[in-house]
């Protein structure tokens, strides 16, 4: 297959980045995108170019690295696939393909593809876990959680944390993948005794990051690659009004 | 986790850090918006008395009634506020929310209505309406001399239905009315099921039927606004 790549090409945070045109053919059509990117780079590196740098790791679809918004589709248009896991037989033979990073002020480009990402990871630090003494594990029955709590705390659990629902949100929030979080320690019984000062200090960690703010388009569900519910942003707006309406933790 | 309990027991220096954190800001316009739904619902069947062939007189003595009864007089207030809290906080959410994106996409994601990306444009839209609107008729009514009087059983009233029915004579008139019309459709059928999703109400047994009605109120308000120019324009004829 042959395929015309527009590609983003940026130095650093501080470049002003254009977009490059690269001719591609011998690409198979089992590859995934990520192939044939590395097919791009190998032909970049004998052309004596910079390769292009863009996130990776896994390329199994669960670790949450690769991000590259695909002709306008995060993680490409194909539902529920990460980037890694999308096959470039879902194109046609002589498309033009616009490669692009994500684009939030809260995620500066590292260079070309590769953006930080550590903003998601300082909501994280502000409340997304629980504090457990440690020893020995507690005796698993102990702890009684209900089917369907455990269920919906799981579908909350299944974000890997890409951060595709900033880059599809017209507001760059994160707010998907904000209530993900704290959906899945607020469903259960281990995530009760931080329940409010988590929600509270993660919500906090979200606005400073730069992140906008959530308008309910939907977006974000439909481009998530785990299939992560927008039930999950309702669940975390009502965990707020009630830990901040309630609760004397400062806000 | 950094946030210590309150150190001073009394403080309302949360309500501030409450109503500027992105889902406090998102709840004004929320509770405001659903409250200007009610408004809207209220302004719309009243207002159906225009379809009345009596030459205006309930319509005329409706308008009386309602702005000259206290406790309605006090609710229009809060509604002028609430429309003026509405349109403030959203253009204000919707300059922060745009800084989030400094370099824009080549390629824009989409994946939403074409309605809910575009709420600002249309909240504008209905905002530009509204200083025509209320220039025309509200502001004409309480403070303008163009009013014509009319009388009923011995008890003089402002003519409001024959400022109303030489307004929507006019063909440009009528269209301008209508267009916004669309735009405050397209706004309802965004906002109204929003509203509620950001009240965090979002449940199996609720949502369909929040939907069924946000289409219903959605299309059904601006269809019953709508019948009043084009009724009174064909009337004319």
């Amino acid at each position: 297959m042959k395929f015309t790549l527009k590609v983003w090409r940026q130095k650093n945070a501080k470049d002003t980045g254009q977009f490059e045109t690269y001719n591609i053919s011998e690409v198979e059509n089992e590859m995934s995108f990520l192939e044939m990117m590395d097919v791009l780079n190998q032909q970049l590196i004998k052309e004596k170019k910079d390769p292009v740098a863009f996130d990776h790791d896994c390329r199994e679809g669960i670790c949450g690295m690769c991000s590259m918004v695909i002709n306008g589709h995060p993680h490409g248009h194909q539902k529920a696939t990460t980037t890694c896991q999308l096959h470039m037989r879902s194109f046609k033979d002589g498309d033009t393909i616009v490669i692009e990073p994500w684009r939030a002020k809260a995620f500066p480009i590292l260079r070309d593809l590769a953006v930080d990402r550590s903003a998601l990871d300082n909501i994280i630090q502000a409340g997304g876990y629980v504090s457990v003494n440690t020893g020995s594990a507690p005796e698993a029955n102990a702890v009684p959680v209900p089917q369907d709590m455990a269920e919906k705390a799981m579908d909350a659990a299944e974000c890997i944390g890409c951060g595709a629902c900033v880059a599809a949100c017209k507001n760059s929030s994160a707010m998907l993948f904000l209530s993900a979080k704290v959906s899945h320690l607020a469903l259960l019984p281990q995530g009760q005794p931080e329940r409010k000062k988590r929600v509270i200090s993660m919500m906090k960690a979200h606005d400073e990051a730069g992140f906008g703010s959530c308008t309910n388009t939907g977006a974000c569900e439909a481009y998530c690659p785990k299939g992560i519910s927008i039930t999950n942003i309702a669940r975390l707006n009502r965990e707020f009004l009630s830990a901040a309406l309630t609760s004397e933790y400062e806000l | 986790m950094s946030n210590p309990l309150a150190a001073n027991p009394y403080s309302l220096k949360w309500l501030g850090h409450f109503f500027s954190s992105s889902l406090g800001r998102k709840l004004i316009m929320s509770l405001t918006g659903l409250f200007l739904c009610l408004f809207l619902f209220i302004h719309m069947t009243g207002n159906l008395q225009l379809l009345k062939s009596d030459g205006g007189r309930a319509f005329n003595e409706y308008a009386y009634f309602m702005t000259h009864f206290g406790p309605i007089k006090i609710v229009s207030y809060v509604t002028y506020f609430f429309i003026l809290l509405h349109a403030i906080d959203g253009i204000g959410l919707a300059l922060k929310n745009r800084q989030a994106r400094p370099v824009k996409y080549a390629a824009n994601p989409k994946g939403s209505s074409w309605a809910s990306r575009n709420m600002a444009v249309l909240g504008t839209i209905i905002l530009v309406f509204l200083v025509i609107h209320l220039k025309q008729f509200w502001f004409e009514y309480k403070f303008g001399t163009s009013v014509p009087s009319v009388t009923y059983d011995g008890t003089e009233y402002k003519n409001l239905y024959a400022v109303v029915v030489e307004a929507f004579s006019q063909w440009w008139y009528v269209l301008l009315y209508l267009a916004s019309l669309v735009a405050l459709s397209y706004h309802l059928i965004h906002g109204f099921q929003s509203a509620f999703q950001t009240l965090g109400i979002n449940h199996k047994k609720y949502t369909p039927i929040i939907k069924a009605l946000g289409w219903i109120f959605s299309i059904g308000v601006p269809l019953g606004f709508a019948l009043q120019p084009l009724y009174l324009f064909f009337n004319a004829q």
